[in-house]
């Protein structure tokens, strides 16, 4: 396709001031800026500098490409402005119409500029479409992103969370599970758990599942490689916290869990690590007075 | 050629694999160990694995071996020092070593020995 070279890139830049001035109205009456906990100086200056770069940009050619430098500076912006709109809690349409608001106001610049050729204004707003059309989904698909990597952050952060080692008495820790127990979460229960009986030289550990809401054949698998990896290192381990259904539910589906002690509370199972230990607990004297 | 050191300590036969353990290495020690037990009249092993990085299926078969051949010299075995790394690959290969001894450290695995063999009938009772 052979055509005249677009009059975009001037318009944009000679009426610079007069499209920022209309895109903030309009940003600011349509009140999308509001949802999140963004200030009105903070949107000006976002849209400043959005303005100066695309500005910058078109002027060396309206193909938006992911990759050429030329677009650089505009998307590293783009990739910084939906980083920050995720975390404050925007939603994906909120974000695009930031670029998409550009719109009105281009449009109304290039049709007063363009008013009396009606093939240029035609050429010329289908650019602006274009461009435009393309950093807005661009930012839509850095929002995304971005959103999926705070999710996958946040997973890992509640993994970590929920899988503390407690020592309960000299040589004796304990791991009370809450939760689902997924293979990956397995994994890390497990490492956690080895790596804290090395460090703290404990013979028994105490593996409580009151907080685990299903045992499927699955989770059991889970538990039992668990506890024959502390074998392997020489500790024994005690599962508690069976509930009445949960007891139930691995006789049903036939899991044998004989390998290991189980007792129904921690309670239990305390009392059977310090018995192991050849410790007994007592009461003290009655105090005389 | 490579040699694993096998040292008499009381009645104790230690063991302290500190390189990468290849086959020839495996067999050379498994011969070592049969013929010092034998020799010394020692009725226990220690094996430490605590400096042991890696370990394969081979390497878990061999373990159990060792073990096996021990019993039927009427020497126990314990394995000590094995990193959490290296016990949940095992795990996952599905090499749980049923039969053997674990304990955390040397020291560990020397009381358990001393536990096992002071028992009256220490046959019996082998997890």
């Amino acid at each position: 396709m052979n055509r005249p070279a677009s009059r975009l890139p001037a318009i944009v830049e000679q009426h610079q001031k007069e499209v920022l001035t209309e895109w903030l109205n309009n940003q600011m009456s349509s009140g999308n800026w509001r949802a999140g906990r963004l200030q009105e100086s903070q949107l000006r200056d976002e849209s400043q500098r959005f303005l100066a770069l695309f500005t910058k940009a078109v002027q060396e050619g309206l193909e938006f490409d992911a990759r050429s430098p030329q677009w650089a500076d505009v998307r590293e912006f783009l990739s910084e402005l939906s980083r920050s709109r995720a975390t404050q809690g925007f939603t994906p349409s909120q974000v695009a119409t930031f670029v998409f608001s550009l719109k009105q106001a281009i449009f109304r610049r290039v049709a007063e500029s363009l008013k009396s050729e009606p093939a240029a204004l035609a050429s010329t707003l289908w650019d602006a479409t274009l461009v435009l059309d393309a950093l807005g989904l661009y930012t839509t698909e850095l929002f995304q992103q971005a959103r999926e990597q705070l999710i996958a952050r946040q997973q890992e952060e509640l993994i970590e969370l929920s899988t503390p080692v407690v020592q309960l008495w000299e040589g004796v820790l304990a791991l009370p599970l809450i939760g689902t127990l997924d293979s990956e979460r397995t994994q890390v229960v497990m490492e956690s758990l080895l790596e804290r009986l090395v460090a703290t030289g404990s013979s028994i550990a105490v593996i409580d599942i009151t907080g685990v809401p299903t045992v499927d054949t699955l989770v059991a698998q889970h538990l039992l490689k668990t506890v024959a990896a502390a074998q392997l290192m020489g500790a024994d381990c005690i599962i508690s916290g069976i509930r009445p259904q949960i007891a139930q539910t691995i006789v049903h589906l036939g899991i044998d869990l004989s390998a290991v002690a189980t007792k129904a509370s921690l309670a239990d199972a305390f009392a059977l690590a310090l018995k192991r230990r050849g410790l007994t607990v007592g009461r003290a004297a009655p105090l005389g007075d | 050629m490579e040699r694993i050191p096998i040292l008499k300590l009381e009645n104790v036969l230690l063991v302290s694999i500190q390189v990468d353990m290849h086959d020839q290495l495996a067999l050379a020690l498994q011969d070592d160990l049969t013929q010092k037990i034998v020799a010394t009249r020692c009725r226990a092993v220690l094996i430490d694995i605590s400096a042991l990085e890696m370990v394969d299926s081979f390497m878990g078969r061999m373990l159990g071996n060792i073990a096996s051949m021990s019993r039927i010299l009427d020497a126990q075995t314990v394995v000590v020092g094995m990193r959490p790394a290296v016990a949940i690959t095992l795990v996952e290969l599905g090499l749980a070593l049923p039969g053997i001894r674990t304990a955390l450290s040397v020291d560990a695995g020397l009381a358990l020995l001393r536990e096992v063999l002071e028992r009256p009938d220490e046959s019996a009772d082998v997890e």
